[in-house]
């Protein structure tokens, strides 16, 4: 497969308050197209960061580093527009990216900025809100609803740009239980459905096991890279960078540790449960 | 609650006056206005009344809306009404206080100006009862586009952009604000008791994390927007576009035969 987005030898840093600081150090990493990936990272691990170079929101600061979207560099200025409709953002709060207090005319409004005809633009605002599931509530306004609500307007506001690329910043950070399911079942359905690209940033790990990669970040360094599984079971790692383990996990790590001859790759319930079944049968045998 | 307060007042129903082109009720209301200011005297108001009382009917919207309308301006008529009543230079003296003297003229003409705002204040509520803020807005900036030939295109789209996004923004920052009150209430703030001076102390702590986070927001949303493609308006087309129909044409034509009238009867009596 070929990768999409390709970021190389990239650092980015800022000046607070007189003292150079790093957010992002020497990175490089690949996203393959079609690829579900996750970035792990807890508060100030440059994980944000990372996710705006990605889209040119933010260059990298050194010189020899760059990132290609689909082999266009993002420090080519006119290149701007194709960058951001090829890479779509969606950010933590909904209520921050909402432009419009009607939710269609607020997703026409990327279409509306590519200069479409009125036509065309109707018919990707209707596609992408039925696509949400907010095909019904396309009258309503935006602050009547709930909060995963907005927050699939917002994807929706995205997706009518068709994108072949969705980095979604912490999407699900300011929802309930019921709205964080809802976009994350969406975001796999692109992914699983479309083939879309998708890029999650994310400190919530539960959230990791949908992916196909986990990239785990800390301190603007990649410390682990691979299948959740791989991830999960190397649980000394994990909790080096001070990411909360989920409890299934943690739970397999403690009888590890205390002498009990079991398989740490599980993530869910149900495979914990399995694993544990699994070591039972084991100690009875 | 503050949260349901509703902005631009609009009354939602299905009548004709709802369903005329936003920028032929902007435009109709300015050709209105500016008859109702043309009238020389009482009997040439007549015509705008009847106008006026029409366009209420069949705007479906309840009396009492407007009547509250008017309510809120009360005083301001009262206030004119008085003064006029003395500048009454003709007719019989019916009585004389003091300086002042009030005769059968003056009677009319504070009866005169009071109708005159009144039908004014009507009028302009037909307008924002009828209209969604977001069509007045498209409205707007469908008629300022005549500026594009002094090259202020630019001007229109962002201050329709502005007025977009703070139409969008009134509700999300009166529920935070409604939270920051909440939260410095839970801290022992007194926002309900005490002198003018110690209430209006007490918004400080209010104000200035509505400030900052209203910063923070602005910030947000520009990022947003970027990632959406927004430069600026450039090359942006827009998905719902205004039309006139035959009913905008027979609106401005009915409403130009009423402005006829007020003219004939200024110049008859």
């Amino acid at each position: 497969m070929d990768n999409l987005i390709e970021i190389k030898n990239v650092s980015f840093s800022f000046d607070a308050e007189g003292e150079k600081r790093d957010i992002i150090k020497n990175l490089n990493l690949n996203i393959e197209r079609s690829s579900f990936t996750v970035i792990l990272g807890h508060n100030g691990s440059g994980k944000s960061t990372l996710a705006k170079l990605m889209n040119g929101l933010y260059k990298p600061t050194n010189a020899d580093g760059s990132v290609l979207v689909d082999g266009i560099d993002t420090k080519d200025e006119t290149s701007e527009i194709e960058i951001r409709r090829k890479v779509g953002m969606v950010f933590q709060n909904p209520d921050n990216q909402l432009v419009a207090s009607i939710v269609e005319d607020d997703v026409a409004f990327g279409p509306e900025n590519l200069g479409l005809t009125p036509e065309k633009s109707r018919e990707r605002v209707d596609e992408a809100l039925k696509a949400v599931g907010m095909y019904e509530f396309r009258k309503s306004t935006p602050h009547h609803l709930s909060g995963g609500q907005k927050q699939r307007i917002a994807i929706a506001g995205i997706i009518a740009m068709r994108p072949e690329c969705l980095i979604l910043d912490e999407p699900t950070a300011m929802l309930d239980p019921k709205g964080r399911a809802e976009v994350m079942s969406i975001i796999t359905r692109f992914n699983r459905e479309n083939g879309m690209t998708i890029v999650l940033i994310t400190h919530f790990m539960e959230e990791a096991e949908l992916a196909d990669r986990v990239v785990l970040l800390s301190d603007g360094e990649i410390i682990s890279d691979g299948t959740p599984k791989e991830i999960f079971s190397d649980i000394k790692t994990l909790k080096s960078t001070g990411l909360d383990v989920p409890q299934t996990t943690e739970l397999l790590y403690q009888l590890k540790k205390n002498g009990i001859d079991i398989d740490t790759d599980a993530i869910s319930v149900k495979e914990t449960a399995a694993r544990i079944s699994a070591a039972l049968h084991l100690e009875e045998s | 609650m503050l949260k349901d307060i509703t902005f631009g007042q609009y009354y939602e129903s299905n009548s004709i006056v709802h369903r005329l082109d936003p920028r032929t009720k902007i435009l109709v209301l300015i050709l209105d206005i500016v008859f109702l200011f043309l009238t020389k005297s009482i009997y040439s108001l007549i015509v705008p009344a009847v106008q006026t009382v029409l366009i209420l009917i069949i705007s479906k919207v309840p009396a009492k809306m407007f009547l509250r309308n008017i309510k809120t301006i009360l005083p301001i008529i009262i206030f004119t009404s008085i003064i006029n009543l003395f500048y009454g230079n003709s007719g019989t003296v019916l009585l004389t206080v003091w300086y002042f003297t009030i005769t059968t003229s003056g009677i009319l003409r504070a009866v005169y100006m009071g109708s005159r705002i009144i039908l004014l204040i009507l009028l302009s509520s037909v307008l924002t009862y009828t209209t969604t803020p977001n069509d007045i807005t498209d409205a707007i900036e469908s008629l300022l586009s005549f500026m594009r030939i002094f090259r202020l295109q630019n001007a229109v789209h962002m201050l329709a952009m502005m007025m977009t996004i703070a139409l969008r923004f009134i509700p999300t920052l009166v529920e935070e604000t409604e939270k920051i009150m909440n939260a410095q209430k839970a801290r022992g703030a007194d926002l309900e008791n005490g002198r003018l001076i110690e209430r209006i102390k007490a918004l400080i702590p209010i104000l200035i994390p509505l400030l900052i986070s209203s910063v923070r927001r602005a910030y947000e949303l520009a990022e947003a927007m970027e990632c959406r493609c927004y430069n600026g308006g450039v090359g942006r087309v827009r998905m719902k576009r205004l039309k006139y129909s035959w009913a905008d044409l027979w609106a401005a034509f009915i409403n130009i035969m009423f402005c006829g009238g007020i003219i004939a009867i200024n110049t008859l009596i």
